[in-house]
């Protein structure tokens, strides 16, 4: 708050020092400064308008249409439809709401766990190298990597391990330590799943590493040297000290880690290809398959926009829940 | 907020020993994220050395024999060296445009309080819930109705990529460098004002050279996000601009799957983005340190 003030503050100091109309002789000083932010935010906006709000407008307009192949290359003219492709979307007694929903569920506990063992695994890890050892540089270049790799290259590496017959995965389960009668499946059936969150783990703990080694930097080293002085030993610094000051940086990461993780294309698109085994039928996956199986827009889009709804109805909740207990930490 | 500054010292936990336990703790739990986090890695590597038929069988920890084929044959069985150059452009061209971008976007919030401010930069945040399913189509719609209206082809073209692509690092670009250019002191900008520089030009003076690390790191983010992407650009290209994303499937043929070549060009496509990654993780840190996190 205080730095608010202090800007505006400094902001005015600025406005009456600046010679701005001695550099620009054609307008008036007052007014090139009072246009200069948004000059300098019109790029941004720009983009920002063509690719995100109104296709987003556009794909909300969509969902009330009746877009099938027949209308696709007009869309413009496709009829309306209200609420229909709504309907059928959340009308879980017929096939396709039931597979909508199953989708969702699958999609919320594979979600849950994801973000938990990122976070988990994260802090663990930002935590055990807080303090300084040999060989800590190397190790943090060395933990970033699944986060620099490109995604394909490193899920398609993922789908050579989990192949049946000549994958590592197999051969370490089955020929090796003989926990198997037989090898098993991995990226077809109800292991895909787990498949899925190994790999998606693989990949995104190191951000939440990465952010929560950035947060700890900020917590003054006094801190612990006075719980040391009193006695505390490192379990209790941990506890006491650095999760409670992490709290901040962790409301918005795992925040961030919910978003990705929920919309993640990418991984199982290229782990299982077009068509995704049930069990790791991810609600993007699912949403793009019976959008291009079917050629049926309209209804993806009405599940797109649901989709959508409920990331901001999770993101108020979270918001409004985070900044109530951030007042009554504060307090 | 005041105590943030861009390099300080790192923090260290307590002068007092660690005890047994917890070092033992960490030593064995750090090895085995090690092993985790290099187990693809090393699959990634011994697979690229191993002739077609090792790779076809039975996995082995141990190759039987090393060859370096796979990684001639590469550039024959797919246009590896024209996919490559494609990615190359695309996400050179986004990143420049995503960091220019960002940094004006980035010093307007930063330096100067008007009206619409705060929407910008919530609305702009917002952006990242969005599902990219949501706006593939319309975009794809977009894209053709301009093509078809004003004859600028951005459906199948890499300006279209570029376009999306740099769009996607933008707000998360943006939000690193409002925190950052926030640590930087206002002072110095100031004092470039009253030496007479306009604004833009205090900008890249002085703002833009103290936030180097800030604004490496945003252009790092920028690049990964644009080699990495697979949605819109297995929708978006055609066979002239494919992407590495997209153009690493066609060594699965409906007969063979090439794994041997495939873990060779997913290490020559990593290569670059990884190597420079690694370079620049530093900046990532610091950068991350000032910008996002506070």
């Amino acid at each position: 708050m205080n730095t608010t003030a202090d800007s505006e503050v400094r902001e005015r100091a600025v406005r009456k020092d600046t010679p701005g109309a001695a550099r620009g002789p054609r307008r008036p000083g007052r007014l090139r400064r009072s246009a200069l932010p948004y000059i300098l935010l019109l790029p941004a906006l720009l983009l920002e308008l063509l690719i995100h709000l109104v296709p987003i407008a556009l794909g909300i307009a969509m969902s009330f249409k009746e877009l099938t192949q027949f209308h696709l290359r007009d869309w413009g003219s496709a009829p309306w439809s209200g609420l229909d492709n709504f309907e059928v979307a959340v009308d879980f007694d017929a096939p396709v709401g039931q597979a909508l929903l199953t989708s969702f569920f699958t999609t919320c506990l594979f979600t849950v766990l994801s973000v938990g063992l990122c976070w988990l695994l994260g802090t663990a890890a930002a935590v055990c190298m807080q303090e300084s050892f040999k060989g800590r540089g190397v190790l943090r270049a060395l933990f970033l990597v699944p986060y620099a790799l490109p995604v394909y290259a490193a899920v398609i590496t993922w789908a050579f391990m989990f192949q049946r017959d000549n994958g590592l995965i197999n051969h370490v389960l089955h020929d090796q330590l003989g926990l198997t009668d037989s090898p098993s499946f991995w990226l077809i059936g109800d292991n895909s799943f787990w498949a899925l969150l190994i790999v998606s783990v693989w990949k995104g703990w190191p951000f939440a590493f990465l952010i929560v080694m950035a947060g700890l930097q900020n917590i003054p080293k006094e801190l612990y040297e006075a719980a040391a002085l009193d006695g505390a030993g490192v379990w209790q610094q941990i506890r006491r000290i650095t999760l409670p000051s992490l709290r901040s940086v962790n409301q918005v990461l795992v925040l961030v880690l919910f978003l990705w993780t929920f919309n993640d294309f990418n991984t199982p698109f290229v782990l299982f290809g077009k068509a995704a085994p049930e069990a790791a039928n991810l609600i993007s996956i699912h949403i793009y398959q019976s959008s291009f199986a079917t050629w049926n827009f309209g209804t993806g889009s009405a599940m797109s926009v649901l989709l959508l709804a409920f990331l901001l109805l999770v993101t108020a909740v979270h918001l409004v829940a985070t900044s109530r207990g951030r007042k009554v930490s504060d307090v | 907020m005041s105590s943030t500054t861009t390099h300080r010292p790192r923090t260290r936990r307590s002068p007092m020993a660690a005890p047994r336990s917890f070092v033992w703790t960490r030593r064995v739990f750090l090895t085995l994220l090690t092993g985790f986090v290099l187990l693809p890695v090393y699959v990634m590597v011994s697979s690229s050395l191993k002739p077609l038929e090792d790779v076809s069988g039975e996995f082995r920890w141990i190759p039987n024999g090393l060859t370096i084929r796979p990684y001639f044959d590469i550039w024959e069985t797919v246009p590896l060296a024209k996919y490559f150059v494609n990615s190359l452009i695309v996400a050179g061209a986004a990143t420049l445009c995503s960091v220019v971008i960002a940094v004006f976007a980035a010093y307007a919030v930063s330096r100067y309080r008007f009206r619409g401010r705060r929407l910008f930069t919530v609305s702009v945040l917002s952006t990242q819930m969005f599902p990219g399913i949501l706006f593939l189509l319309p975009l794809f719609l977009i894209f053709v109705n301009i093509g078809n209206t004003t004859g600028v082809a951005l459906f199948g073209s890499r300006g279209g990529l570029i376009l999306t692509y740099l769009t996607f690092s933008l707000p998360f670009s943006i939000w690193m460098l409002i925190g950052y250019f926030d640590s930087v002191p206002r002072e110095l900008d100031e004092a470039a004002l009253v030496d007479g520089c306009g604004p833009v030009k205090a900008l890249f003076r002085v703002v833009v050279p103290a936030a180097v690390p800030g604004i490496v790191a945003v252009a790092v983010y920028a690049f990964m996000t644009a080699w990495g992407e697979v949605l819109f650009a297995s929708v978006m290209t055609n066979d002239t601009t494919r992407t590495l994303a997209v153009g690493l499937q066609g060594y699965s043929t409906q007969n063979d799957v090439y794994w041997n070549q495939i873990m060779a060009a997913s290490l020559v496509v990593s290569v670059p983005v990884v190597a420079g990654f690694l370079l620049l993780q530093r900046y990532l840190v610091t950068g991350l340190t000032a910008g996002a996190v506070k």
